[in-house]
């Protein structure tokens, strides 16, 4: 990645204010995105990794706002952007795929008509044209029989076939940035498989960049090169895919690849108890002071109480935020 | 904070409005009905008839403070039956479904489709004026709203998953709703409850007024309205002190259903604690 | 093997139609069959895993077992004794012989009941109206579980998602049931929350003697936790075997079609193909793998006659005459 990175985020500072509250919902994160590129974004429940996509995309909401930090998009940051800038590129050059197919799409429009809407707003197609462009777009996306699936409501289709409509309305544009919010943890396994496969694919063919949120190292070991992971608000470890399987560095993933029940692992006759990461996931309005790792981890030394760890490098775009990491 | 303050500041007003009802007789100098003085009549507000007085010469403030016993209790008590009702036939409708679900859906849009004023006038006619007969009319005709609710919030409930818990481990049907369906649509019941209540102190002065309600001499806070309807321009304070008393009663039971509600909700409780 | 003795749980041709109405005069004109003349046992002590995704009947099942759904045709019986059809027992006899921990721990907790009374509402009801017994039972259930008894007091929403899976876990106890039917009970919880419900819920079973039914569709937890699995598709048992037979020699090709989905990241970064199709073993001689094609099946069709015939140890996979 010598290029200058397409999507740079740079000590983002995501708060949420409430009466003279303000919590730290995502402190100081910094990552970023080459092009061509397929960084992951992993954390429990909670850990800002959402926020930290909508945030990207100008679509954070009250009681939720950026406090401080950059994000640079081709050298631009998203954050000094009017309303109408960020609209003409949102679906354009930077578009997103959400969890709920089913929520995601207008219920009241056929699937047709929403696709062929991306090509109207963002290439001024007329609506004509537009739906042969939409047609094109859904044989894209191995939807069979388009020409006839564009005349179907969302409704009349199974959620492997919504959350295909919603690439294909997601990459009609042919987007810079594909931001892909836990894309298949709605769907059956053979379903996920499908849609993981036909998103690598496409997004290989046209060098989209994406940024995939998802809580499953599963998806997140299939498709991407590097990783970030994100524990209550901090980023705690970025590192190359392989690396962070073989070696992760931060108590937090290593505790996490520990816990995990591996398929062909169990023995005949024993069965060994699975490694816990002890204690809860801490709630926003309790995060500690220093580490926010540090009331479950094994490592906790006073320094970690007092003053939240600094990133150490591991590598090119590698580091871990912990004082005993190994 | 909120919290707190409507609970407190609606309670207070409704307990206030209580007291002075219960007690007239301790704050009022004249009797409502029998100080009738056509000498007095259409008297602005002064130090003797604080209020003001009406077109016969009495006094609107203890005619306001009587009035208020047949409006309070015609708009709790009435309330209170048409949530029963409201409750008893929506969370077993939704709750149980099919063909008692398709009865109670056809009865109630039958109810909504009917105004409910008339259907209260066809039974008042049968039973007769009086409070009793009043307080029955009005109990049966406005649940419509209460038994909709009631049944859309059973409806999503079944489906939870503490309510099919609540049947493995042994639970009655008839239980299941009580314990678990009615608590959690406690909410928006007591809103739909504390509103009915003004609608039922207005639909009584309606009734009042043509002449079913309670009897002339005796005062309601309705019948003083209509009566007042023909003074409006030269003695307004005989509308307006009762239109003032409704409109207080109606703000106060209203903030004290919505403190209610948030009081009964552990979340809002517990957040704050 | 416990195979010889007679099983806790036994489902013997089960079948489940949903009527459909449709239509102004909502008469029925078909069913949706969700459940195809099933059998399975459950023995006792053990953890039976059903497998398959949405839509493929498993849900109902559990349902079934739990008696919130009736059987169309076929029977359960536990311990020898029927539960469904004119022998069925009620409600309350029914809650002391299995319960169900569920998926979601947020939508399965009352928001308006503390944890004391949802499980001290289950006691009184069965019949135990000493209140130092009934303090007894709920801080005993409630250590077993890993919570602190003085957590009793609060409500649901107090809990993180972890711990309210722990209380569903202490309501299931609470009347010391049999059989616990587990409905992927760690998909909805934090990944870093998971090892500690999987661990409890096996300590649990040895602990208590109990016999899980666990529906999921987690195949790594499915392994961790089973003794035997069943996967499911389509209303039917397509295979059935010891853990180590199903994971170790998956035959139908809808188990290897699941196994080869499962995105594992330590086989991925291993860059292992655990199920290449090449490998799929040919079916018996005289027979087809049924169903030969996923993912074509008519809902409102009773599937064609079938056999589930032995493949190896105690292993059993669906099969059509060819």
């Amino acid at each position: 990645m010598s290029a200058p990175p397409l999507l740079e985020v740079r000590n983002l500072h995501i708060d949420m204010r409430s009466g003279q509250e303000r919590l730290n919902v995502v402190e100081n994160v910094s990552f970023s995105i080459g092009a061509g590129e397929t960084f992951g974004l992993v954390g429990e429940s909670g850990c800002g990794k959402s926020i930290t996509a909508l945030s990207l995309i100008g679509l954070l909401n009250r009681p939720l706002a950026v406090g401080q930090g950059e994000i640079l998009f081709k050298g631009q940051n998203l954050l000094k952007m009017n309303g109408s800038e960020l609209r003409r590129l949102r679906g354009n050059r930077i578009s997103m795929i959400f969890q709920e197919p089913m929520t995601a799409l207008n219920p009241l429009a056929t699937v047709g008509r929403q696709i062929a809407e991306m090509f109207v707003l963002h290439q001024g197609s007329t609506w004509h044209e537009a739906e042969r462009k939409a047609i094109a777009a859904l044989a894209q996306v191995q939807v069979p029989a388009p020409d006839k699936r564009i005349k179907n409501y969302p409704h009349q289709m199974s959620g492997g076939m919504r959350q295909r409509v919603m690439i294909a309305i997601a990459l009609a544009c042919h987007p810079d940035l594909l931001i892909a919010d836990e894309p298949t943890t709605a769907l059956d396994v053979t379903v996920q498989a499908e849609i993981l496969k036909l998103m690598q694919e496409l997004c290989d063919q046209r060098g989209t960049s994406v940024l995939m949120i998802s809580h499953d190292l599963g998806v997140i070991a299939k498709m991407c090169q590097r990783v970030g992971i994100m524990y209550a608000g901090h980023l705690v470890e970025e590192r190359a895919v392989a690396d962070l399987f073989r070696r992760p560095a931060h108590p937090y993933t290593h505790g996490l690849l520990a816990s995990l029940p591996v398929l062909g692992q169990r023995k005949l006759n024993e069965r060994k108890p699975l490694q816990e990461i002890e204690g809860i996931v801490p709630s926003i309005a309790a995060f500690p002071t220093g580490c926010r790792f540090e009331p479950r981890c094994t490592r906790a030394s006073p320094i970690c109480r007092d003053a939240v760890p600094g990133p150490s490098v591991l590598g090119d775009y590698s580091f871990v935020r912990c004082y005993h990491h190994g | 904070m909120r919290l707190r303050f409507n609970l407190l500041f609606g309670g207070a007003i409704c307990l206030i409005i209580l007291t002075l009802g219960v007690f007239a007789p301790l704050f009022v100098h004249h009797d409502p009905i029998l100080d009738a003085n056509l000498m007095n009549a259409e008297l602005p507000p002064n130090a003797d008839f604080w209020f003001g007085t009406d077109s016969q010469g009495r006094d609107v403030f203890s005619r306001v403070l009587y009035g208020s016993r047949v409006s309070l209790t015609v708009g709790i008590v009435s309330q209170l039956i048409n949530s029963c009702i409201g409750l008893l036939f929506g969370i077993s409708a939704g709750y149980i479904g099919g063909r008692w679900d398709e009865f109670v859906s056809g009865l109630t849009n039958v109810m909504l489709s009917i105004p409910s004023l008339i259907f209260a006038l066809a039974i008042m006619a049968i039973l007769g004026p009086g409070l009793g007969s009043l307080l029955i009319a009005l109990g049966l005709t406005n649940w419509s709203w209460t038994c909709r609710i009631a049944r859309s919030s059973a409806l999503s409930l079944k489906s939870q998953g503490y309510v099919q818990a609540a049947k493995t481990l042994g639970y009655s049907d008839i239980r299941i709703m009580i314990t678990q369906i009615l608590p959690n649509m406690i909410g928006p019941i007591l809103v739909i409850g504390t509103l009915g209540m003004g609608d039922a102190i207005l639909a009584e002065a309606a009734l009042s007024y043509l002449g079913l309600g309670i009897r002339p001499p005796f005062p309601s806070w309705g019948s003083m309205l209509t009566d007042a309807r023909e003074l409006i321009a030269v003695a307004p304070w005989a509308a307006i002190f009762p239109g003032i008393a409704i409109f207080l009663t109606v703000l106060g039971l209203n903030l004290f259903g919505d403190g209610l509600r948030d009081y009964l909700d552990p979340h809002m409780r517990t957040r704050k604690a | 093997m416990a195979s010889q003795t007679q099983p806790l749980l036994q489902i013997e041709n089960l079948s489940v139609c949903f009527p459909v109405s449709a239509g102004l005069f909502r008469r029925s004109h078909q069913a949706v069959r969700a459940i195809n003349n099933l059998s399975l046992s459950l023995h006792k002590n053990q953890c039976l895993s059903i497998v398959g995704e949405s839509g493929c009947g498993k849900s109902t099942l559990a349902l079934t077992i739990l008696g919130l759904q009736h059987p169309t045709h076929g029977s359960i019986s536990f311990d020898g004794k029927p539960i469904t059809g004119a022998a069925q027992p009620g409600r309350m006899q029914r809650a002391r012989m299995a319960q169900m921990v569920f998926q979601d721990p947020y939508a399965s907790l009352n928001p308006r009941q503390t944890i004391h009374a949802a499980l001290a509402g289950p006691l009184r009801l069965h019949g135990l109206r000493n209140k130092g017994e009934v303090e007894d039972r709920i801080a005993t259930t409630l250590k077993m579980v890993g919570l602190k008894p003085e957590q009793a007091k609060r409500y649901p929403h107090e809990f993180s998602g972890g711990q309210r899976q722990r209380i569903g876990i202490a309501r299931a106890l609470i009347l010391d049931p049999k059989v616990i039917v587990l409905d992927e009970p760690v998909s909805a919880l934090d990944v870093s929350i998971r090892a500690q419900i999987i661990n409890l819920l096996l300590d649990l079973k040895e602990r208590l003697d109990l016999s899980y039914i666990m529906i999921s569709h987690d195949l790594s937890v499915v392994e961790h936790m089973s003794d035997r699995v069943a996967v499911m598709y389509f209303g039917q048992i397509v295979e059935e075997g010891p853990w180590q037979s199903i994971f170790a020699n998956p035959v139908h090709p809808y188990t290897r079609r699941l196994l080869a989905a499962i995105p594992d990241p330590f086989t991925i970064i291993r860059q292992e193909d655990i199920t290449r199709k090449d490998m799929q073993p040919p079916p018996l001689s005289g027979f087809s793998y049924y169903p030969e094609e996923i993912g074509t099946h008519d809902v409102y069709q009773s599937p064609p006659p079938t056999e589930f015939l032995t493949v190896g140890d105690d292993h059993k996979v669906r099969f059509i005459a060819r």
